[in-house]
């Protein structure tokens, strides 16, 4: 069935995280904005209160075990959890980005544990560690080593860009086993702050989304339990599942970067909107575009993108809970809302005038907060190679 | 409920115009743009898949089957992505039925509807462009009088789908500063049919410019007789069509290119081998996409009947827009070939083009 108006169900989770996002974090976003580096301590009530809606936890693995299939008139997790997640967006976002116990390795905590280690680490706010000074898009390349010595795992290494960094508990950090064998050898480990030998080296200044906090962590002769390799302890030699799993949880976590994007251009067009009527401009989708004023025009233009960006969200949210295989749908969905949400923002301060630049508004830190769902998780061009290897059915060696 | 899934019946049917596409438009569509002509044999098949008379009630010679603005967007885009012009004079007289269908009043029904829905099709037409600068839909400079219980009709209208052959033509005019529609008899003295026009694309679909000089109709022609029409009504599903058949020619100029730049070997490799390539490619692949979803978003919403204005206009503006985009990547992408009329991708950026200026050619 074709049908795209969102059922009752998803409406009450948005009107309900609509609340959070205008009462909670709204009224602090300019604090923590100016507050880096300063937790928000404002978000402790949302420790734990989340259940499984609208926080960054995909479902079990993307395979699937059927339980989460959507049923006549509600929506899987994914698409709840897109819907949560755009709310939030709108919100703030890198509020959101804070929430305690809803990190990225909570998300492949979530996908790839066994039971003990989800019993053990499932409630534990969790980083994610991947990227390195030499390795960013070409996550297959990093060179953090993990060698077992006797019932312990022994990293080195120096891991960057980690978000939460400061507030985590625990951080899954991928390293090698095997620097010889590439990606096969690549595997995700879970070491807990405070570990000797593991230590938060410093905290970004950034652009944007300054209520999240950024880090490097070193890993020098750092120990930790054999038990904590993440997911089954076999390391197959020539196999790049470890790997490839853990790209796996992306197909579920790009929807929610483009849900975030989707979030925080809808805000920017709001208050756009908001401050264009104000000033008399009547926006009733209804005279032929090219005889209207070049404002009118452009900010329809802005809405019938965020419009096509959220489809493509919702679609790569929807095909994960109808357990199809997403990849293609979820980079789409991560390159179009990352670009334009992008765009967006930057219009809208634009269409704004004095408005858009200053801080009295949100709208300027809307623009520097847009930018990063451009790039972390796979910048746009990421995406663009992931979409077009795909279409064009040619392997990674052959579209570099 | 929500979802992207096609029904089963949406699946067939799909994959019944696609085949028919396939086997008498694809190959042809290259003639057809030389010729300026669709030969009525390949009409005359699409006509009698019957999904433009499918909601008539059966007594006026239709199926009586439920109104699905989806299924039709669904069948506009594959048409269109054999040829726009194919897509447009396949549906033609869906313009003016689907208007009478919902709006008209009993008589009007009974008097035209059994005229056009036959087994064999038989051309009638809607007229809304207007051939002057600052046209807008919304805003016709055609004006309906009344008078003496007849209505005067004067103004201009062009771009009009065989207004030569048609035997009635349904007319946007403002009565009374409120916009409506009106049935206008081929042969009524007040009405000129102007030579045939000639435009950048759309080569094969005869298109007119007509003249209204105080041409004379009943005031039972008016459609709704005394309680008028939802105009706006017919807007928004033209304007749905309009993007489902943005969405048919960009999917044809995206499948081309990508197929011709794995083919096309240049310093050594396939150009698809390199990033400017296949990030156009990429691209073009999710316009299609966020083309089609808002089309089909606008659609679903106008089939639950709920009021779709919003939605339609963003689709509509936004398939414009982007038809030219993914066009535009199209021929880029083939080079000096895409330039040269023995491939089609220059034949859908001249195509593309009307997407966006043009209102009221196909409706869902
Ligand atoms: C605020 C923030 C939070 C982050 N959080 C985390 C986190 O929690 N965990 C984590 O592991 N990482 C995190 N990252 C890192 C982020 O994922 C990387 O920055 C991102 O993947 C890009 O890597 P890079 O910065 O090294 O850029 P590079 O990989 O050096 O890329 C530079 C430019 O080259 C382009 N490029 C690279 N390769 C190609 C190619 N093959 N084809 C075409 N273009 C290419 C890129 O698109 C980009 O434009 C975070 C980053 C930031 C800024």
């Amino acid at each position: 069935m074709i049908g795209l108006e969102l059922p009752k169900s998803a409406l009450q989770l948005k009107s309900m995280l609509n609340n959070v996002a205008i009462n909670l974090f709204r009224p602090i976003a300019r604090k923590y904005d100016e507050a880096e580096h300063e937790y928000p301590k404002e978000l402790d009530v949302m420790r734990g209160a989340m259940g499984g809606l609208g926080g960054r936890r995909p479902p079990e693995d993307s395979a699937g075990k059927g339980k989460d299939k959507p049923e006549s008139e509600s929506l899987g997790t994914n698409m709840m959890t897109i819907i949560g997640t755009e709310e939030m967006g709108y919100g703030d976002t890198g509020l959101m980005l804070s929430i305690p116990g809803r990190g990225l390795g909570n998300a492949a905590i979530a996908a790839v544990a066994t039971e003990e280690q989800k019993q053990k680490f499932g409630d534990k706010w969790a980083a994610m560690a991947i990227t390195e000074p030499e390795s960013g898009s070409d996550s297959g390349s990093i060179t953090t080593t993990a060698v077992l010595d006797g019932d312990e795992w022994v990293l080195n290494g120096e891991k960057i860009f980690v978000t939460c960094a400061d507030r985590c508990e625990v951080v899954v950090i991928w390293a090698t086993v095997d620097p010889s064998a590439g990606k096969a050898g690549i595997k995700s480990f879970i070491v807990e702050k405070g570990t000797p030998g593991f230590k938060l080296e410093k905290l970004e200044y950034k652009l944007g989304i300054r209520a999240s906090d950024t880090g490097t962590f070193v890993l020098k002769d750092c120990r930790i339990p054999k038990e904590n390799l993440l997911g089954s302890a076999e390391v197959k030699k020539r196999s790049t599942e470890g790997f490839k799993g853990v790209m796996k949880t992306f197909d579920n976590t790009r929807p929610m970067v483009a849900a975030m994007s989707n979030g925080v251009a809808r805000a920017a067009l709001e208050l756009t909107r908001e401050k264009m009527e104000e000033g008399g401009c009547k926006l009733d989708y209804h005279r032929n575009i090219n005889n209207i004023g070049s404002m009118e025009k452009e900010y329809y233009m802005l809405e019938a993108n965020l419009e096509a960006m959220r489809l493509l969200t919702y679609k790569a949210a929807w095909m994960a809970d109808n357990k199809e295989f997403n990849s293609l749908e979820a980079s789409m969905a991560k390159a179009k809302a990352g670009r334009c949400g992008t765009l967006i923002t930057q219009k809208c301060c634009e269409l704004l005038g004095p408005l858009g630049i200053s801080q009295k508004y949100l709208a300027e830190k809307w623009m520097r907060d847009s930018k990063i769902l451009d790039i972390f998780e796979g910048t746009g061009q990421i995406q663009h190679l992931i979409i077009a290897r795909n279409v064009l059915k040619l392997s990674s060696k052959e579209l570099r | 409920m929500f979802g992207f899934l096609m029904s089963k019946e949406q699946k067939m049917i799909k994959e019944e115009v696609g085949k028919l596409v396939k086997d008498i438009v694809i190959e042809d569509a290259h003639d057809m743009d030389e010729n300026g002509e669709i030969p009525i044999e390949a009409i005359q098949k699409a006509w009698s898949l019957g999904a433009s008379v499918s909601k008539v009630p059966e007594e006026y010679g239709g199926y009586g089957m439920t109104d699905s603005p989806v299924e039709t967007a669904i069948i506009l885009e594959e048409l269109a992505y054999g040829d726009m012009s194919f897509a447009i004079a396949a549906t033609l007289p869906a313009l003016f039925i689907f208007p009478l269908e919902e709006m008209g009043t009993e008589d009007q029904k009974k008097k035209y509807l059994p005229l056009y829905c036959k087994e064999t099709y038989t051309p009638c037409t809607l007229a809304i462009n207007e051939p002057h600068f600052g046209f807008d839909p919304v805003e016709p400079k055609t004006l309906a009088v009344k008078k003496n219980g007849s209505i005067i009709l004067n103004g201009q209208k062009c771009f009009v789908p065989a207004a030569e052959k048609a035997s009635h033509i349904m007319v946007a005019a403002s009565l009374d500063g409120k916009n409506e529609l009106f049935i206008v008899d081929r042969n009524n003295p007040g009405l000129t049919v102007s030579e045939r026009e000639k435009n950048i694309g759309l080569y094969p679909l005869e298109t007119y410019e007509i003249t209204l000089s105080d041409c004379e109709i009943p005031a039972e022609d008016r459609l709704g007789e005394g309680r008028g029409c939802d105009y706006d009504k017919v807007l928004q599903k033209t304007r749905i069509a309009m993007s489902a058949i943005g969405t048919g020619v960009s999917r044809a100029s995206y499948e081309f290119a990508r197929e011709y730049a794995k083919d096309r070997v240049q310093f050594g490799e396939p150009i698809a081998h390199r990033q400017t390539i296949a990030f156009m490619i990429a691209e073009m692949a999710y316009e299609v996409e966020c083309m089609r979803l808002m089309t089909w978003k606008a659609a679903s919403k106008l089939e639950t009947g709920h009021d779709a204005k919003r939605e339609a206009y963003l689709a509509k503006i936004y398939a414009g827009e982007m038809t030219m985009k993914v066009t535009d990547y199209g021929v880029q992408i083939l080079g000096g070939h895409g330039y040269v009329r023995e491939y089609p991708v220059e034949r859908y950026y001249r195509n593309g083009r009307s997407i966006s200026v043009l209102e009221g050619m196909a409706i869902v």
